[in-house]
C-alpha cells in the first residue's frame, strides 16, 4: 500500500503550486495512471479522498486516465500481442513500452486564483 | 465521489474560465504541469546516484518476496567474491527487527538494517538518510536489500546502478506474469533456491518463459546460496557491471535524465523496459 505515500506527494506538490500562484482553492487535479505504474487507480483514489480532507485538495475532484500498457518493436514499429513474448517476432529486437503505460503523472490542476 | 457521505455523485465542476459568471468570482485557471508523481523520490535519487558514481561504488538494489533468498544470497556473495578482494557494504531493510543486517555483519559485509515500521518499500531519501550510518565511500559494491515486497519498491529508484530481483524456484512459476511491473524494472533476475529443483514440480523453462514476457531484456542467472551453483555467474555480472561504474574516468552510465521510475547500470546491460534506447 505504497498509494497513500504517492498520495502524500501529490498533495504537496499541489499545495506547493497553489502558493506560488496565491490561489484560493483548487477545483480539479488530473491524473494519468499506467497500467504499469505499480499504482492500483482504485486505491489510489481512495488513498486520496482520504488523505485530501483539511487539504487544499479538500474540494477537488480528483479525474483519473487509465493508460493500458501496450509494447511494440522499437525497430518496425509492430505491436507486440497482449501476454506475447516481449520480443518482436519480425526483427527479434526487444520491445518497447509505449508512452504512458508505466505513467504516473500529474497532468495539470484548476486554480482558482484571486 | 462525494466526500459528504461516499455517494458516487461528482460534485458540480466549477465554471470553467472563459465562462460567463458573476463579476465577484474569481477565475478558475487550469494549469498544465506533466510532471511524475515521484519526481520528488527521483531528485533524491539522483543525488544518492552521484554520490556513488563519485565514489566509484557499484550500488544494487535488491528486491523480492519476503523469504526469497535475499539475505542468503548475500551471504554466499561475501564467500564467492573473497577473492576478489571486494569491500562489500549493505543496508538491509525490514518492518521490524536488525536480524537480516546481523545475520550480513556475520557473513563479512558491514550493514545496518532500515526498519521501516509500517512503510512497504525503501525510498531514496530513506536511502540517503541510511548512508550517515555506514562507511559507504570506503565500498566496492554497496548491495540495499529492500522490504521483501513484490510491488511496492518495484516503483522507487534509489540511486542504485541495477536492480535485481530475487525469486525462488518455490514461488510459482507464473511469478513474473502476477508481478509484471516488479520484473519490467528489473535488469537482472535471481533464481534462487535452485538446489531445491529435484524436489519440486517445478518447470524452469515455464519461468524463463514467464520472465521474457514481462521482462524485455531477460537476463536470468540460476543460483543456490546454499551449494553455491551459480554465484561465480553472479560475481561475474557485478564485475562486469562494476568495471563500468568504478574506473575512473569511465563514463558514467546515466548523464541523462531518465524517464521511468528506476534507472540501470550501464549501456552494456538489458534497461529493464524503461523504454529507451542509448
Amino acid at each position: 500500500m505504497h498509494e497513500y505515500s504517492l498520495v502524500e506527494a501529490l498533495v504537496t506538490r499541489v499545495e506547493e503550486e497553489a502558493r506560488k500562484r496565491g490561489a484560493l482553492a483548487v477545483h480539479r487535479l488530473s491524473v494519468r495512471v499506467g497500467e504499469l505504474s505499480g499504482v492500483d487507480p482504485e486505491l489510489f483514489r481512495t488513498a486520496y479522498e482520504t488523505f485530501r480532507e483539511g487539504t487544499i485538495c479538500a474540494r477537488a475532484p480528483l479525474a483519473l486516465a487509465s493508460v493500458p500498457a501496450t509494447w511494440s518493436c522499437p525497430a518496425c514499429k509492430r505491436p507486440i500481442a497482449r501476454g506475447a513474448i516481449l520480443r518482436c517476432p519480425a526483427c527479434d529486437a526487444p520491445a518497447r513500452l509505449d508512452d504512458g503505460g508505466d505513467a504516473l503523472t500529474l497532468d495539470g490542476i484548476e486554480l482558482e486564483v484571486p | 465521489m462525494c466526500t459528504t457521505c461516499g455517494c458516487g455523485l461528482t460534485p458540480p465542476r466549477p465554471p470553467s474560465p472563459g465562462v460567463e459568471r458573476g463579476e465577484t468570482e474569481p477565475p478558475i485557471v487550469p494549469i498544465g504541469l506533466h510532471e511524475k508523481i515521484l519526481a520528488g523520490n527521483d531528485r533524491a535519487a539522483r543525488h544518492n546516484r552521484e554520490h556513488f558514481l563519485a565514489s566509484g561504488i557499484l550500488s544494487l538494489n535488491l528486491m523480492g518476496s519476503p523469504g526469497s533468498g535475499k539475505t542468503a544470497v548475500l551471504e554466499a556473495t561475501a564467500r564467492g567474491a573473497r577473492a576478489k578482494g571486494w569491500r562489500l557494504g549493505a543496508v538491509s531493510a525490514d518492518l521490524a527487527t536488525d536480524n537480516d543486517a546481523r545475520r550480513l555483519e556475520k557473513a563479512g559485509i558491514p550493514s545496518k538494517a532500515i526498519t521501516t515500521g509500517q512503510a512497504c518499500h525503501l525510498d531514496a531519501d530513506l536511502v540517503h538518510r541510511s548512508l550517515h550510518d555506514v562507511p559507504w565511500q570506503d565500498l566496492d559494491v554497496f548491495f540495499i536489500e529492500n522490504v521483501g515486497n513484490l510491488v511496492c519498491p518495484a516503483i522507487y529508484d534509489l540511486g542504485q546502478a541495477a536492480n535485481v530481483v530475487v525469486l525462488s524456484v518455490t514461488e510459482g512459476e507464473d511469478k513474473p506474469l502476477k508481478y509484471p511491473v516488479m520484473f519490467k524494472a528489473a535488469d537482472l533476475v535471481l533464481l534462487t533456491k535452485c538446489d531445491l529443483v529435484p524436489h519440486l514440480d517445478v518447470d524452469l523453462a515455464k519461468v524463463h518463459d514467464a520472465i521474457a514476457r514481462v521482462m524485455p531484456r531477460p537476463r536470468v542467472i540460476e543460483v543456490s546460496a546454499r551449494s553455491g551453483s551459480g554465484i561465480d555467474a553472479w560475481i561475474g555480472w557485478l564485475d562486469e557491471l562494476r568495471a563500468s561504474v568504478a574506473r575512473p574516468g569511465a563514463p558514467r552510465p546515466h548523464d541523462h535524465e531518465h524517464g521511468s521510475a528506476h534507472a540501470s547500470g550501464s549501456h552494456s546491460h538489458g534497461h529493464g523496459g524503461s523504454g529507451h534506447e542509448h
